[in-house]
């Protein structure tokens, strides 16, 4: 069975580390939010201005003046800090950000992403996406393997106007979970009951498959 | 001189038709509700609009939109807007989009009194072209330079009759950097205080870089993606 978009988030969340300081993009990184193990002391930066981003409030309790890069109300958790976007793209610029997730609509095998154009249909514009992804030490892509019609998204080199070059270091698919090396994207594992052979039919890009790949553990 | 004003109308004065203005706010979080809807009455046109977004559809500077009063938009993202992508689709209005990074940073850059910076934002993308690459350390950067703005259009929390200013939240957002970078700044405040009322730790932009300011009324802050959890 291909993953949910909350189990790739669930996926996700097992590559935080006690201490981090991590963005999540808009749509499916949003939700490796809510897998967080609770002894581990990780925060959320919001590059709207927010360092300590907490859950969404309850009815009533939504404040204007306090919401996160989607647009979304939010609350703050103790020990959280504004700031400005200046700063906030300065502290992603100077990789003090251990970790970004993000989606997108294309990966090459190099670690080229696309995310924000496509030509005469989509213009909505880059926001941080391109700042984010030109400073963070480690990009992790959460997206579906394949777009709607079921063309893969993981090519050879990407065919959209590109956010950014060389810089994605692992995809967490709704197939499987794979390394960007210099060599190519490199299997490391698969989602249950999906095939190697169903994940190299759909991965475009160059597949390194070394040994026995296991299914994804939770 | 003073540096407080009656209201709106007064503050934007002299703002006219092809300005260059800066809009501070994030979404609608932050935005000088105010001064949008006294553009709005005046009815200038042709202005070039330095915001990190462009409104909703009948909210924010969408309201300058749709009484077509904007030539060119610099913005970071512009989604949530329909009659924007109308009109940008059709070539009435000009689009520039650019990194949010580079964007605040180039108003800082303008604030600070420093004619350009280097950022790696965009690096082998279509926003690099034409610009210089310049290699630091075994990595690409582009030259991106300050911006240049008629009038810089803030909203802020609290502020002082000398122009000191607080913002709240993540309403401050693109605010103090724009508030630093305007030929003429505009500061629009929930409360207008006398000078010597906020303490001068808590002062997050010196009214130095302040020309106008006046206490705002009736604010909606609308809120754009109201989203919340159930209680258990």
């Amino acid at each position: 069975m291909a993953l949910t978009k909350e189990q790739i988030a669930q996926r996700i969340a097992k590559e935080l580390k006690d201490g981090y300081y991590v963005n999540l993009g808009i749509g499916i990184p949003t939700l490796v939010a809510n897998y967080i193990p609770i002894e581990m002391n990780v925060v959320l930066q919001s590059e709207n201005g927010l360092l300590g981003m907490g859950p969404f409030p309850f009815e009533g309790e939504e404040d204007p003046d306090l919401i996160n890069a989607g647009k979304q109300t939010i609350t703050t958790v103790p020990g959280s800090a504004f700031f400005d976007s200046a700063l906030s793209f300065g502290m992603i610029r100077a990789g003090k950000v251990d970790l970004t997730v993000l989606g997108a609509m294309e990966v090459s095998e190099t670690g080229d992403i696309a995310n924000w154009k496509i030509p005469g249909k989509m213009v909505k514009g880059m926001g941080g996406a391109m700042d984010l992804v030109a400073s963070a030490k480690n990009i992790i892509v959460a997206m579906m393997h394949t777009n709607p019609k079921g063309e893969s998204k993981l090519l050879p080199k990407c065919t959209l106007p590109l956010t950014g070059v060389n810089c994605v270091k692992k995809i967490v698919s709704d197939l499987a979970v794979l390394d960007v090396t210099d060599i190519g994207f490199k299997l490391l594992e698969r989602a249950p009951g999906i095939s190697v052979e169903e994940i190299k039919s759909k991965t475009a890009g160059k597949l390194i498959i070394e040994g026995e790949i296991p299914e994804i553990q939770f | 001189m003073s540096k407080v004003v009656k209201g709106a109308a007064e503050a934007i004065w002299d703002i006219n038709d092809g300005a260059t203005l800066m809009l501070g706010g994030f979404g609608l979080c932050g935005i000088p509700e105010n001064c949008i809807a006294a553009l709005v009455k005046k009815g200038v046109k042709q202005l070039t609009c330095i915001s990190n977004n462009a409104g909703v559809d009948d909210f924010g500077i969408g309201l300058m939109l749709q009484q077509k009063q904007v030539k060119k938009m610099i913005s970071s993202y512009v989604g949530e807007n329909a009659e924007f992508e109308r009109q940008m689709l059709s070539g009435e209005l000009e689009v520039e989009l650019i990194p949010q990074g580079t964007l605040a940073t180039r108003c800082m850059a303008a604030g600070y009194g420093m004619p350009a910076i280097y950022t790696p934002a965009g690096v082998g993308t279509e926003v690099a072209n034409g610009k210089e690459v310049r290699n630091f350390d075994g990595k690409d950067y582009l030259l991106e330079h300050a911006f240049k703005a008629d009038f810089a259009i803030v909203k802020a929390w609290k502020g002082d009759t000398f122009g000191n200013l607080i913002y709240k939240e993540t309403a401050r957002n693109f605010n103090p950097l724009m508030a630093m970078a305007g030929k003429i700044t505009i500061a629009e405040v929930e409360e207008l205080l006398p000078a010597g009322q906020l303490h001068p730790n808590i002062i997050h932009t010196p009214g130095i870089y302040i020309h106008r300011i006046f206490q705002g009324i009736n604010y909606e802050k609308r809120i754009e993606q109201k989203t919340i959890r159930k209680k258990v």
